[in-house]
């Protein structure tokens, strides 16, 4: 039985970090991602909420703002939906205004500003909890009486203390169209708000409401008057004339909407807030010892170092316990197949070899998402942006740049979503561009596989661990540079502010922190079941197809003497290189002759392309076709270490020498080989035009440098 | 009357005037400073900049160079009104 779809919208609104997506989960029972960093939301998303009473309303869950006048996309994203201006989306029935309990005199100014949208309103006063500890008493009845007889509803969304009461307030509030009171305009600015209104609609059809008004009045920025169609030219002087009018009363037009609202609300408010006896939070004291002058950065670095530790060594054991898992499978499906090669050589080669070896970098996924979920939700990271502001600030950057590159050591596509934060369109984009080169959780596979099979075993596991952390630090060396050129010669960024709340430190709370580890290993396994799948099966079939026993017969007749394991290896060689791949393989080699791949490391290098881990199960595949049984994981190293340029200037020699090896990590390291995040690219600067550069540019990059690297370590080795 | 850029860490001051017309001030007075506040200069960064402020229940960044033109009366006798530590 479910309630009727009443067809109603509400949107989430409220100042950032104060609890709209726990509240939106707790209230559609989706799993929107929550943290203690302001500005985790980005987009808008929406789900459906049960009011109880057979009604059913949509909620918007939407990013946080601290002002309507909008400077940033994540910001604009809320205005344009609250004016009902995203394609396909209505303008909102009602607003569910969440406000930080523990600092109403600040939260409610956008409150003040919502008030002039004239729609119904319920207001959530969230972290009740931390407003208790704190010794805070609300007298909620008094606060609704002075708004205007809105519902307040008391909660702590993250315990769903209140949600049922939000439920029946929403239900009220839709019924009786409860409307937050508006504060009383002086005079003059009431008639130049008029004035701006009249002049606006003036000859048109367009409906300029009270909110829009006050934009195009108090807002330098055009944005508003650009989203009404209001044209430069007649604007000016009517803006102009307003403003004057403003002036005479006494105002800065700039000034005149905050200096007006917090002289309402300080009056409003006086008398609904008790201070009690209450903790002093810590905050301050774990700040005097993060934030420290010598012991900040040393904890800085050191947590950062413990974070790609723990990723790299904690791994370990859950890895080796997937491989055996991924090893004992193949056993386990190859001997039955035994009567039916080419089904053999699908299953053990292809989909377990390919994929299994895939999916043993899982456990990597989860550590780096707990990580960034305990560095998220505790409130460090705006610390640690706070830290790193002054080395952005080099390159007309600003530290909140910083989180999108540090997740970018994650997965780049979630990072790229999260430069909305940034204002300044051009240091915006050039976060955006440079976000790429972060050494991102799918380029692990390649240099664990790279590190574990040469790496370690020739040179010790002390090298094995210098060369992983060293590739992790290509990109970022990469990375520096393009930011500066961009922002300094090709952008012309002007220097950022860097205006960013530190919030309070919390304990990460397990739930969030595992939901979203569960989130990204769902997505990582689902990607292994379909494009990694997919990939795989099509690099299985070219290499083994054609098969034509003519194939085998002539190396028989020509090796007879050989023994039998001998001479099965000599055949699979041959029908591998004789396969389409191998003749494909052949013709683009030359290409990457300089960085000394072979064909089959070419053809792994070019099936990369729409995701980078695909390598390593195609290494996989290419270096185990018709394996079967034998196949295990050590055979792939093992067959790798073993693999020698048949012919040529090099021939005799490993192909996996120490120069090759550093260069395949290398070009790894720095090409773009990612379909996703090449779309979203494209996609949040508004065009292909820098997606394309972004490609074209790192990928020749790491075509360069992987050759230099090439050319002068198998020179000097 | 001092620039914010100048106070003490642990200085507390009361805003006297800010630059209206700047995108970073306008920011701040939808946070709340506006002339008259009483603000307080936690720390600044590690390498010198940005600085950290408290005022009206929270803490905020802000770089040097902005601070500069907050200009703040460190006379008036605030720490009555201390702004309660979040
Ligand atoms: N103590 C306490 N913490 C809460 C409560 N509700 C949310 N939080 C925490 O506050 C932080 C911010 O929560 P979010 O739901 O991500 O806030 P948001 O408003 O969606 O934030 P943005 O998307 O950044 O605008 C998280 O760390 C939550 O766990 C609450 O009722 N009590
Ligand atoms: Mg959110």
């Amino acid at each position: 039985m479910s309630a009727p779809d009443t067809g109603l919208l509400v949107a989430l609104v409220g100042n950032p970090n104060t609890g709209k997506s726990t509240l939106f989960n707790a209230l559609t029972g989706l799993r929107q991602r929550v943290g203690n960093y302001p500005g985790v939301t980005v987009a808008r998303k929406s789900g459906t909420c049960d009011l109880g009473e057979g009604q059913k309303v949509e909620l918007v869950d939407l990013p946080g703002l601290y002002s309507l006048s909008a400077a940033s996309p994540d910001e604009q994203v809320v205005t344009d939906a609250l004016a009902g201006n995203i394609a396909g989306d209505r303008r909102p029935d009602a607003v569910l205004l969440v406000v930080d309990a523990t600092n109403l005199l600040r939260n409610l100014f956008l409150a003040s500003q919502v008030a002039e949208l004239g729609l119904p309103v319920v207001l959530v006063l969230n972290q009740a909890d931390v407003a208790k500890e704190q010794g805070l008493r609300i007298d909620t009845d008094l606060l609704s009486r002075r708004l205007g007889g809105v519902p307040v509803v008391l909660t702590s969304a993250w315990k769903g203390e209140g949600v049922a009461e939000i439920r029946r307030a929403l239900a009220r509030a839709l019924a009786e169209k409860t409307q937050l009171a508006r504060v009383a305009w002086p005079a003059e600015i009431a008639r130049a708000l008029g004035d701006v209104a009249a002049a606006a609609s003036a000859g048109t059809d367009r409906a300029v409401s009270a909110a829009d008004a006050q934009r195009l009045l108090f807002d330098a920025t055009p944005s508003t008057a650009e989203r009404l169609g209001w044209s430069a030219a007649a604007r000016d002087k009517v803006l102009r004339s307003a403003r004057d009018r403003v002036r005479n009363a006494g105002y800065n037009p700039m000034a005149a909407e905050p200096l007006v609202h917090y002289a309402h609300l300080r009056a409003l408010l006086d008398g609904v807030v008790a201070e009690g006896l209450g903790k002093a939070g810590r905050t301050a004291a774990v700040d005097r010892l993060l934030l420290h002058r010598v012991l900040g950065p040393v904890l800085f670095v050191g947590i950062m170092l413990g974070f790609f530790a723990s990723v790299f060594w904690l791994a370990k054991f859950p890895m080796g316990w997937i491989q055996s898992g991924v090893d004992a499978l193949k056993l386990f499906v190859a001997p039955p197949l035994e009567p039916y090669p080419m089904l053999q050589s699908l299953l053990a080669d292809g989909i377990v070899g390919g994929v299994g070896a895939f999916l043993t970098f899982l456990p990597q996924i989860l550590i780096l998402f707990l990580f960034l979920g305990v560095l998220e939700d505790s409130g460090y990271m705006a610390r640690a942006a706070f830290i790193m502001d002054r080395l952005f600030s080099w390159c007309g950057l600003n530290g909140k740049s910083f989180v999108p590159m540090l997740s970018g050591f994650a997965c780049a596509i979630p990072s790229l979503l999260s430069t909305r934060t940034i204002e300044d369109p051009k240091a915006r984009l050039a976060t955006a561009f440079v976000v790429p080169f972060m050494s991102c959780s799918a380029r692990f596979p390649v240099y664990a596989l790279m590190c574990g099979a040469f790496i370690g075993p020739l040179y010790g596991a002390g090298w094995e661990s210098v060369v992983m952390v060293a590739m992790h630090c290509v990109g970022l060396l990469f990375a520096v540079p393009t930011a500066f050129v961009l922002t300094r010669l090709v952008l012309k960024v002007k220097p950022q502010p860097f205006v960013l709340e530190l919030p309070r430190y919390q304990l990460p709370k397990p739930r969030d922190v595992l939901w979203r580890m569960w989130q990204n290993a769902a997505e990582f396994v689902s990607k292994a079941g379909t494009v990694i799948f997919a990939i795989t099966i099509v690099v299985w079939a070219l290499s083994y197809f054609p098969r034509d026993a003519a194939v085998a017969e002539r190396v028989r007749a020509a090796s007879p003497t050989l023994s039998a394991d001998a001479l099965r290896a000599r055949i699979q060689a041959a029908y591998v290189e004789q396969s389409y791949m191998g003749r494909f393989g052949k013709a683009v080699q030359p290409a990457f002759d300089p960085l000394g791949f072979d064909w089959k490391i070419t053809v792994g290098v070019l099936a990369s392309f729409p995701a980078r881990e695909v390598i390593v199960s195609t290494l996989g595949v290419t270096y185990s076709v018709g394996e079967g049984a034998e196949a295990d994981s050590q055979a792939l190293r093992k067959a790798m270490q073993d693999a020698r340029w048949p012919e040529g200037p090099r021939a005799g020699s490993p192909i996996f020498s120490l120069a090759a090896v550093l260069a395949l990590m290398v070009f790894f390291a720095l090409c773009s080989q990612c379909g996703p995040t090449v779309a979203t690219l494209a996609q949040e600067t508004g065009g292909w035009r820098w997606a394309a550069l972004s490609f074209g540019y790192m990928t020749l990059l790491a075509w360069a440098v992987a050759a230099l690297v090439y050319q002068v370590v198998s020179r000097l080795a | 009357m001092t620039p914010l850029s100048q106070l003490l860490p642990g200085q507390f001051g009361k805003l006297a005037s800010l630059n209206p017309e700047r995108g970073v001030d306008q920011r701040l007075m939808a946070l709340g400073l506006l002339p008259g506040m009483v603000l307080k200069l936690i720390r600044k960064a590690p390498l010198g900049d940005p600085l950290a402020i408290e005022f009206a229940g929270q803490v905020v960044s802000l770089r040097l160079a902005e601070a500069e033109n907050l200009i703040v009366d460190v006379s008036a006798d605030c720490p009555i009104q201390r702004p309660r530590q979040p």
